[in-house]
């Protein structure tokens, strides 16, 4: 992991990318060296959107401050608010009702859909292709109006409550999540003629950006990143929560660990999705939404630690507790920030065209890392 | 040029690469128009056009007339800096390569640069392959030869022009960017050989007078 810093010579040239630039997709600050078209090192700076959000969460009570983990990654907000519910349950040993776990599970899964798709609409505009992008966002804007019936809100859903969920799906929900299954069935069919057999795209991204499984491993990437590489590391299949472990899905692996195996593994993800989403829809038991808890909740004291396989990889929240009403102490591992740290390492000798293109496989959301 | 002189990191990248490109491409683009110019035996417009009253190059000339053609386009892709050729100005990697300095009625200049070069490049191909002003003929259709005499010679060039301004447009909304090695690979490795040897094809065919 300590490898030899690679020194600025004479003739090197450095370059911002960012805080703004179109290939950052927020405002992450890339330093990097090239020798001509050569990435000779990358260096990530961050804290231009900083906002504290640990901090902020030690001030505000255990409902509330599950509503501010939406901001951090904002393309799987409701994974985030479920991660966060879920500790508190867990602390407080709250048994949650069968519709409530049915409906969250939908919800992660259509979250993780929606996310995917823009996923795959910016990664194709970063190599320079420009109609993936009106594509991904025409079948996601589906989703996000399937959102905003149920949620009220299309991108921060803050859905989730400790006990359970905020209030019961819109009676058209399971309606309109088959019709979207059915019709982005024959979509995702229509994104691989477009983009994944196009010999340009394969000659970008295949042997491109090669993260080798011990790296993925000691660089604590997950998600999609490292299960490209081989690393069996989706928390729903190891340490399952909700009603996972009754479902069935394949954790999708691959070995190659290229640009090509990251593109591969989300979009058999996307697969995957709609499986265990059929699966549930027709099947969602009657019943309460919510378990019943005290209108303050107070955690017991002690070290909580939950974790939750958001779109982009596992989701970590760790919170000292000192018996009151507020975290003494709230501490998020993000997947963005791990698997951006791998960065550097993947894309030296590769060219500055690369660079962009493997950014987009690693699929940052930039205030995820920067919380 | 005005990518070195705005001192900026980014628009000398992209000059470097446009330099690089236009160099590069020129050769294809050059020896494609001279299968044109063999055949026909002149370096006119008006004769080119001239030798197609009998019919379009891109009909009577046969399979290398076609390849120069696919070159032609390629290579003029490249050289007006249209996606999946468009490094330098590479949106996502450059922000706007040469011209990121610009903005207002300079920016606006080089736009018009850019689409005034894809509207004479489309005009030179259609001048050169697709028989310029002369319409569109089958064989002893008579009727049919009759009909298309009937449009006029300005709608019949201006059509084809804008056919092929919609080919390179087309190109755009489909490909994604190359790498600029592969870029360099496809030119040297790939376009120009096959366009020399298609040069001497043509020739052959000249001498031979195989055409119809």
């Amino acid at each position: 992991m300590f490898e030899e810093v690679a020194s600025t010579e004479q003739g090197d040239l450095v370059i911002n990318i960012g805080p703004q630039h179109p290939a950052t997709h927020g405002v992450l600050h890339l330093v990097i060296t090239l020798n001509g078209e050569t990435v000779k090192k990358v260096e990530p700076h961050l804290g231009y959107i900083h906002r504290s959000i640990e901090k902020m969460c030690e001030s505000l009570s255990y409902r509330q401050f599950i509503y501010v983990t939406s901001r951090m990654d904002y393309l799987s907000s409701h994974i985030n608010n479920h991660g966060c519910a879920m500790l508190v349950e867990k602390a407080l040993q709250i048994e949650i009702p069968s519709r409530a776990q049915y409906i969250r599970v939908i919800m992660d899964e259509l979250t993780r859909l929606a996310s995917h798709q823009l996923w795959w609409g910016a990664m194709a505009m970063d190599i320079g292709a420009l109609t993936p992008f009106f594509l991904a966002f025409r079948e996601r804007e589906m989703i996000t109006d399937i959102m905003e019936e149920t949620c009220g809100a299309r991108l921060t859903m803050n859905y989730m409550v400790p006990g359970g969920i905020m209030y019961d799906i819109h009676p058209d929900f399971c309606k309109k999540v088959k019709e979207f299954i059915k019709h982005f069935r024959s979509k995702i069919d229509e994104y691989d003629e477009l983009l994944t057999g196009n010999i340009i795209f394969q000659n970008r991204m295949k042997g491109i950006g090669i993260l080798s499984k011990e790296d993925a491993i000691s660089y604590g990437c997950s998600g999609p990143t490292a299960r490209a590489s081989g690393v069996s590391c989706d928390v729903r299949k190891i340490y399952p929560y909700e009603i996972y472990d009754q479902l069935k899905f394949d954790e999708v692996l691959a070995t190659e660990g290229d640009s090509f195996a990251r593109y591969q593994v989300r979009l058999v993800e996307m697969h995957q999705s709609m499986n265990i989403i059929e699966q549930l829809i027709d099947n969602i038991p009657e019943g309460e939404i919510q378990a019943k808890t005290k209108a303050v909740l107070k955690l017991p004291k002690g070290e909580f630690y939950t974790r939750i396989e958001t779109a982009r990889g596992e989701f970590g929240i760790y919170i000292v507790s000192e018996g009151g009403t507020t975290p003494y102490r709230i501490k998020f591992r993000s997947p963005g920030f791990s698997n951006l740290s791998a960065l550097d390492h993947i894309v030296r000798g590769h060219k500055i065209g690369d660079m962009v293109a493997i950014m987009g496989t690693l699929d940052l959301v930039i205030p995820d890392i920067d919380r | 040029m005005a990518g070195w002189a705005s001192n900026n990191k980014y628009s000398l990248l992209g000059a470097m690469r446009s330099g690089a490109q236009i160099v590069s491409y020129e050769l294809s683009a050059g020896l494609s128009i001279i299968t044109i110019v063999i055949l026909t035996g002149s370096l006119q417009v008006s004769e080119i056009i001239a030798a197609q009253q009998t019919g379009w190059w891109i009909f009577k000339g046969h399979i290398p007339v076609l390849i120069s053609f696919v070159i032609f386009i390629i290579a003029v892709t490249a050289e007006t800096n249209r996606a999946p050729f468009d490094l330098a100005e590479a949106e996502s990697e450059l922000t706007a390569g040469f011209h990121t300095e610009y903005s207002g009625m300079k920016f606006a200049l080089f736009f018009l640069a850019e689409y005034v070069n894809i509207f004479v490049v489309c005009a030179i191909g259609a001048t050169l392959f697709l028989g310029g002003w002369m319409p569109f003929h089958i064989g002893s259709w008579e009727s049919f030869n009759h009909i298309m005499d009937y449009i006029p010679s300005s709608v019949w060039f201006f059509g084809k022009t804008f056919f092929l301004i919609f080919v390179i447009m087309w190109f755009r909304w489909t490909f994604p960017r190359l790498r600029i090695d592969q870029l360099l690979n496809l030119e040297w490795k790939y376009l120009l050989p096959i366009c020399m040897f298609n040069l001497i094809l043509v020739t052959l065919m000249a001498i031979m007078c195989w055409h119809f």
